[in-house]
């Protein structure tokens, strides 16, 4: 437990995790649904301005956990209450606490009936989010891990669109049947490992390589679904159509992004042996999920499931930069997820504004609005120039990173990635084009009005983070620097070391 | 620290001058009057603060100024060195005589959303700016996408269908370029070398010995290509899409700030991140010449087809742009002369062309070539600029053209190629061909009886001045070009 540094009196990520629960029972009593709106807000506000707290006291210059508590749980299955934030999980968790408070506003005149059990469907999501990227107790992290799924499929399946059943069922199983194989991978490390749950200490141990390709397969096919790459990602478009506002906002910013975190953070030092042996695969498995997200995005009439491709594409970008290896790849991927949940995170909360006006996601309803909204396309492009990596926007630093680290790893893989850069370019400004401009037979959006303020609020925090990280991205690099470079440097040396390492290498 | 070096943010000013334009422009735009003015302002006032510059630059200091850093080495920072103010200098004066001359273009047809018209006109001469002004290929690259975007409207500004499609084949071409060679070449070149800023003289370049030659040659391609605002075959269709645009973009924009982006961008990318000595090394600089020879000539034969007036200008546009890159790519001090000082003096009278076009729409509604027969008699002034800007464009002195031509001329010689030279003896006899032409059927064409041209008079004041100022300095730049040569003169050390 020596990596373990308390360095904090006040248990800040047990009040992170536990002070959106408390505000989901707070709701309870509630009758007003006006109330439980602003309860709801109050609550994800504190929670928000906590997590700057967590960043003013977070040192950048370890790559140890911080903010730890750990508190004996279940004492005879050696199971501990342990949480710890470091550089590879602290930007998710602040990017978590600090998107919810925008779903409650994009949920306050979106959502008309059982408003109550709607935001305490939020709040426990917000609980079970924050809890999974600090639980560092493995089965911590699988109960927080399957907790998430029903609130989710219960936001889907009753604020949902018409074909919300069939979405939140599609869902659940999917996410649920990819997590079984996890639970299994948990216990015989568990077993292997002493009998003990504490995920650093399962990190770099000589496990033999037939056990680690099947653990890694395990923890492959849960995290897959979940972030999720081709061709595991049929779920994800129908959930995102089907998800009202807030549920397309968590599940794009928030959700996708634990499949990748879980690469990071579990395949890669549990099983390096293994992701050595596997990473061709992988590798050329993202570039197929960026390419068909791309094309498949390119095709859509319908803006939420254009969005929902995109983000195949996009994480297919976050797994590459992952898989290669490298600093400048990892980094990239890291920053590319918190680019990815600001950006799609911005998009859908735009869909959904077009969306309580125009009562329809498709593009032919939306098109020319341009006109008649002026604030609103402003909002719109920029979050698009951002999403297919235009320079100075978030996005382009973190792909810039992760091709840096492709073409660094391999020039073919960097060149195959690049038709997906420009697909992106494509589907992205054809939406662009169609709803600022469309064609000369658009359709009379006279009557169309323009954000109000609250919606202009919801937005603006998006796009400062767009121009912030695109423009000057150094304070978040050095958030996750010393991290990553630990993560590296402990592979490498568990390289040098493992036998089986060196015989792939070899054979490569 | 070296006294060449001057950090100073009026680099920063003169960027941000044509941004606040625009954005009062957006602000303020429901007074047209009030709207021009901030316009005109804002293009003086860019004008003057270039030409503040000047003097430090030929005292051979060069000014920095820093403004993001990104990434170690990757930066968002501005030069102003030699080659940039050839650029800075053009797309300034020429903005100033674009926005009085679209003033009076633009009111003279009752156009519609002039107000977006005169702000997106703004942004793309703050990219065009940004481009001069860049420190590195990361700066260049991010203002060479801003003008691609901001640019849209402007050329799907009648909102028509084929508005439309010129706007789409416009944004599909420049953007599907840059991302796919731009983009990869960009972060390759990060990898090998560790930077992205340019080298500070045209010699060295920024590639480390040793690096892999197949990789820099397929660089070396991926930025040909990947500025595809040069207009080099097979990626130039965008620029005649681009022609359905109102003419003052056409004029400015298309035979100026953006075409001269995409040359600008492509020789500093030569001679600053490859240099000359690598592409000495590398054989690159002679096939690229023969290779945009090509389009010189190619470009030349299609204008001889087209009886559209803008449409000819246009593939007149694509040739003349190929000149610049033939000139840098055979890397002799005069061939890269000529080649640099034709990026002015191409602006200067494509510019009068195009204004010329824009006058005779506005006054007579004619778009065709074969409608335009004895109208030089009711538009001398307007014609007589066209015959001396054409002039320019065949080579012919006294006019700017004329130094260009020699220069190239001279440094095909250096470079001892004849197919360079014959490339370049052929192009002017076609352009002679399709531009003589124009002028000759204006004056000596027969007037067609059923149209007397009654009532057909000079376009307005408005337009027909900047028509005359920018005839008029084609004709002095050609007489005495050593203003414009002493910066040329400057990238050459």
């Amino acid at each position: 437990m020596d990596q373990l540094l308390i360095n904090h009196g006040f248990p800040l990520l047990s009040a992170l995790i536990f002070l959106p629960l408390v505000g989901a029972f707070v709701l309870l009593p509630l009758k007003s649904d006006e109330t439980c709106r602003y309860v709801s807000l109050v609550f994800t506000a504190i929670v928000a301005l906590l997590s700057f707290v967590l960043v003013a006291g977070f040192d950048t210059t370890t790559a140890a956990f911080q903010f730890a508590e750990t508190h004996t749980w279940i004492a005879p299955l050696n199971i501990n209450y342990t949480v710890g934030v470091d550089g590879i999980s602290i930007l998710l968790v602040v990017m978590t606490a600090l998107i919810m408070p925008f779903c409650v506003l994009a949920s306050w005149s979106y959502i008309q009936f059982r408003v109550k059990p709607f935001m305490i469907c939020l709040l426990i999501m917000e609980t079970a989010m924050i809890g999974v990227f600090v639980a560092l107790d493995f089965v911590l992290f699988y109960i927080l891990w399957e907790a998430m799924l029903i609130p989710m499929y219960l936001l889907i399946g009753i604020w949902g669109g018409p074909r919300k059943i069939y979405a939140s069922i599609k869902f659940f199983l999917y996410t649920l049947a990819g997590s079984i194989l996890l639970l299994v991978a948990i216990i015989w490390l568990y077993w292997k490992n002493s009998y003990t749950f504490f995920i650093p200490d399962m990190m770099w141990q000589p496990y033999g390589i037939t056990p680690q390709v099947l653990v890694f397969i395990a923890f492959f096919i849960a995290f897959a679904v979940k972030v999720p790459m081709f061709p595991f990602h049929t779920w994800l478009p129908a959930a995102h159509v089907e998800a009202p506002t807030a549920g397309s906002v968590i599940l794009a910013s928030i959700l996708l992004k634990m499949g990748t975190y879980g690469f990071v953070r579990f395949a890669l030092p549990i099983v390096p042996d293994a992701t050595l042996l596997l990473m061709p695969y992988v590798l050329w498995l993202s570039i197929a999920g960026i390419i068909y997200g791309g094309l498949t995005a390119l095709a859509q009439q319908d803006m939420k499931k254009l969005i929902a491709y995109s983000s195949v594409g996009h994480m297919g970008f976050v797994t590459l930069g992952i898989f290669v290896l490298n600093k400048q790849g990892i980094e990239g991927a890291i920053l590319q997820m918190i680019n990815h949940g600001v950006t799609t995170g911005a998009l859908f909360l735009c869909v959904g504004m077009i969306y309580e006006r125009t009562h329809s996601r498709e593009l032919s309803a939306a098109t020319g609005v341009g006109r008649y909204m002026p604030i609103f396309v402003t909002f719109l492009a920029f979050f698009s120039l951002s999403s297919f990596g235009f320079p100075g926007t978030n996005s382009f630093v973190g792909e810039f990173l992760v091709l840096a680290g492709t073409f660094e790893f391999d020039l073919t893989l960097g060149l195959a990635a690049i038709p997906g850069a420009v697909i992106a370019a494509a589907y992205m400004l054809r939406m662009l084009q169609k709803v600022v401009w469309g064609g000369v037979d658009n359709p009379d959006q006279s009557w169309i009005t323009d954000l109000n303020t609250r919606e202009i609020v919801t937005l603006a925090p998006f796009l400062l983070f767009v121009l912030w990280i695109g423009l000057s991205p150094g304070p978040f690099m050095e958030m996750m620097d010393y991290s990553v470079t630990d993560l590296l440097d402990q592979f490498n040396v568990y390289k040098a070391q493992s036998v089986a390492a060196a015989e792939i290498l070899v054979r490569r | 620290m070296d006294e060449t070096i001057i950090i100073t943010s009026k680099l920063l000013l003169a960027l941000l001058i044509p941004l606040i334009g625009s954005i009062f422009v957006m602000l303020l735009g429901k007074d047209e009057n009030l709207r021009e003015t901030i316009s005109s302002v804002s293009s003086i006032a860019l004008f003057v603060v270039v030409c503040s510059m000047t003097p430090t630059i030929f005292a051979g200091q060069t000014l920095y100024y820093n403004l993001f850093t990104i990434l170690p080495n990757v930066t968002i920072s501005l030069r102003a060195d030699p080659m940039s103010m050839i650029f800075a200098m053009v797309a300034s004066s020429l903005w100033t005589i674009a926005v009085f001359y679209s003033m009076g273009y633009m009111r003279g047809l009752n156009e519609h959303a002039q107000t977006r018209f005169n702000a997106c006109f703004a942004i793309a001469i703050f990219g065009a700016i940004g481009v001069a002004f860049s420190d590195n290929l990361f700066t260049m690259y991010l203002f060479y996408e801003i003008v691609s975007v901001c640019t849209y409207p402007l050329v799907a500004h009648h909102q028509d269908q084929e508005g439309y499609d010129g706007g789409r084949k416009y944004l599909v071409y420049l953007t599907a370029t840059a991302k796919a060679f731009l983009l990869p070449a960009m972060i390759l070149i990060y990898v090998l070398t560790g930077t992205l800023d340019f080298a500070t003289d045209i010699s060295t370049g920024i590639f480390p010995d040793g690096v892999n030659k197949a990789v820099v040659v397929m660089l070396y391609i991926f930025c040909l290509f990947g500025f595809a605002k040069n207009g080099i075959m097979p990626f130039h269709h965008w620029l005649p899409g681009a022609m359905v645009a109102p003419t003052p973009v056409s004029a400015l924009l298309h035979a100026v700030a953006v075409v001269k982006v995409g040359v600008f961008c492509t020789t500093r990318v030569m001679l600053y991140v490859f240099g000359v000595d690598l592409m000495d090394a590398l054989n690159l600089g002679v096939p690229t010449a023969y290779f945009v020879g090509f389009t010189i000539i190619a470009a030349s034969i299609i204008a001889l087809s087209k009886d559209n007036l803008k449409a000819r200008l246009a593939y007149s546009t694509v040739s003349q742009l190929s000149y610049i890159i033939l000139g840098v790519a055979l890397l002799t001090p005069a061939a890269i002369e000529g080649g640099l000082i034709h990026i002015v003096n191409h602006a200067f009278s494509k510019i009068t062309l195009f204004f010329c076009a824009g006058a005779i729409y506005v006054a007579a509604h004619k778009k065709e070539i074969s409608e335009m027969e004895g109208l030089g008699k009711v538009m001398p002034f307007t014609f007589g600029a066209f015959a001396i800007a054409s002039l320019s464009m065949i080579g012919a002195p006294p006019v700017a053209g004329f130094v260009s031509k020699w220069k190239l001329l001279v440094g095909s010689m250096q470079a001892h190629q004849i197919g360079i030279l014959l490339i370049l003896l052929t192009s002017t006899l076609l352009n002679a061909a399709y531009f003589l032409p124009v002028t000759y059927r204006a004056f000596f064409g027969k007037r067609p009886p059923d149209e007397p041209y009654t009532g057909i008079k000079e376009a307005p004041l408005s337009m027909l001045i900047p028509i005359l100022i920018a005839c008029f300095i084609s004709v002095v730049i050609g007489i005495f070009p050593n203003f414009m040569m002493t910066f040329v003169k400057g990238v050459l050390g």
